[in-house]
């Protein structure tokens, strides 16, 4: 039986992880108000975009108390970029925060506008190759608690981190072409997940 | 992969980050906040925009950088400002102050009446407008790493806008449905790069993000737009020249999120106070439309 993913789809790269997510097989759908909520999934991804839109549409379309009680319940969860600032307990230099499911201190815009933007190519745990890391206007995780495990870094800096079923990480896999961390996320998380 | 495909993968993929939002004009740092907290997902700093634009006559420019500045400091998400077609100088000073896109924007007068910006030689992103698809691929060429349509500025009509998604749109539809070996002809007719036109036949889409901007002004321009296949919008004069630019910013933003569901767009379309006043796209001397093709 195939794997039903969620999509948070109210601003930003949505369509990139859709389509990265279809071609291993999963049927994909879009969260975009309270109905969408009805439908069973499996796992939820929250793409790139803006936090400040993302976190802004969540609270007034009523979507932010139930898909944070999914998640901390134990949803399992793919978060880039934007996603990971929704999932952090704590920003630093913010006094905001969104869902806070995941123990880690996160800074916005940690490398600068984009003229700082970059490539790295890095390790990923549990990934058997290098694997290419496009941090755009990125944010930077800058602490986190003993209990994250530590999946990949970037000069000394982590980049991806798991906490739970929840991982998450401050580049963008969706824009690469390579499904090596969408397809790592499904069988090491969503399917051990749904199994339990 | 080199430095400037790397490069250009980066600001396609801003733009990219940018989908399913709103991109609003801004003249000062306080409305960029208000923009901010509607739920905007980038911001255009300006020092007037189109309507004024349009009102003043005259030379319009590139704004003061003390005055983008201000925005970058005010908000975090991502600042645009507008330089003059063709004018790579105003350019290279709004690199110098690190905005995140530069538009390279008819609502400014042209620099420059033949040639646009080599926007390649740029590290910062460029967005262009764009009518048609021959208009959007020679941009692209050029460097620029988003399109939107041109519309109508400062005018509160849409039908401009409408106008340029639906040719941009029937014209990939065509494109895809030639054969390869008419591609030849076709990126002869157009005036493009025949790779460029490759793309949006195998593709079917532009190799680009592509927003709607010129002339929205209300939700459900916002939704229609996005239903003619936008993947963003763009709104100018449309919030800062209403009655109530908070409620009406916020109400665009979740339109076009939710730009299919008639029922909610009802809701949020009550009671925003007065639209900017408007005038009819083909009662005005100036079409801006025209610059830059």
């Amino acid at each position: 039986m195939s794997l039903h993913i969620a999509i948070l789809a109210l601003q930003g790269a949505f369509a990139e992880h859709r389509k990265m997510l279809e071609s291993l097989g999963a049927e994909v759908f879009e969260i975009r108000q309270k109905k969408d909520l009805t439908l069973k999934c499996d796992a939820l991804i929250l793409p790139g975009g803006e936090s400040t839109t993302q976190g802004k549409l969540l609270r007034e379309l009523e979507l932010f108390e139930p898909l944070k009680k999914r998640i901390a319940d134990g949803l399992p969860v793919l978060a880039t970029c934007a996603g990971t600032i929704l999932l952090a307990k704590q920003l630093a230099d913010d006094p905001v925060t969104h869902f806070a499911t995941m123990p880690i201190v996160v800074r916005r815009n940690a490398y600068g506008r984009q003229l700082s933007s970059f490539y790295a190519d890095s390790n990923f745990s549990g990934i058997d190759q290098n694997l290419p890391m496009p941090f755009i206007r990125a944010p930077q995780i800058v602490d986190y608690d003993a209990e994250v495990e530590l999946l990949a870094s970037v000069g000394q800096k982590p980049v991806a981190v798991r906490y739970g079923n929840q991982v998450a990480m401050t580049f963008h896999p969706e824009i690469t072409g390579n499904p090596a961390i969408h397809r790592c996320f499904l069988e090491k998380t969503v399917i051990p997940a749904r199994k339990s | 992969m080199s430095e400037i495909v790397r490069q250009q993968e980066l600001n396609r993929s801003l733009a990219a980050m940018l989908k399913g939002g709103v991109i609003m004009d801004v003249t000062t740092p306080e409305q960029a906040v208000i923009a901010e907290n509607a739920g905007a997902c980038a911001v255009m700093a300006l020092e007037r925009i189109p309507a004024d634009i349009r009102a003043a006559g005259g030379v319009s420019r590139m704004s003061d950088p003390a005055m983008i500045r201000t925005i970058q400091q005010a908000v975090t998400i991502p600042v645009m400002a507008k330089c003059r077609i063709g004018h790579f100088a105003e350019a290279q000073i709004l690199e110098a102050i690190e905005i995140d896109y530069i538009d390279e924007s008819e609502v400014l007068s042209p620099a420059d009446d033949t040639y646009h910006i080599d926007k390649n030689q740029f590290k910062v992103p460029f967005v262009c407008g764009a009518r048609d698809l021959g208009e959007a691929l020679r941009r692209i060429a050029e460097g620029a790493s988003m399109i939107r349509t041109k519309g109508e500025p400062g005018t509160g009509d849409i039908i401009q806008a409408v106008r340029h998604m639906r040719k941009m749109n029937a014209e990939i539809r065509r494109i895809t449905s030639l054969a390869e070996d008419e591609l030849y002809e076709a990126a002869k007719s157009l005036q493009v790069p025949f790779d460029l036109l490759k793309s949006v036949h195998d593709n079917g889409k532009l190799p680009v993000v592509n927003f709607a901007a010129g002339g929205v002004a209300t939700p459900a321009d916002a939704a229609l737009m996005m239903q003619l296949g936008a993947e963003g919008v763009f709104v100018g004069s449309g919030i800062f020249k209403s009655g109530n630019p908070a409620k009406r910013a916020e109400a665009i933003v979740k339109a076009v999120t939710n730009y299919t569901d008639a029922a909610m767009i009802a809701e949020l379309s009550c009671n925003l106070g007065e639209a900017m006043v408007g005038i009819n796209a083909d009662e005005i001397a100036l079409i801006m439309e025209e610059r830059g093709k």
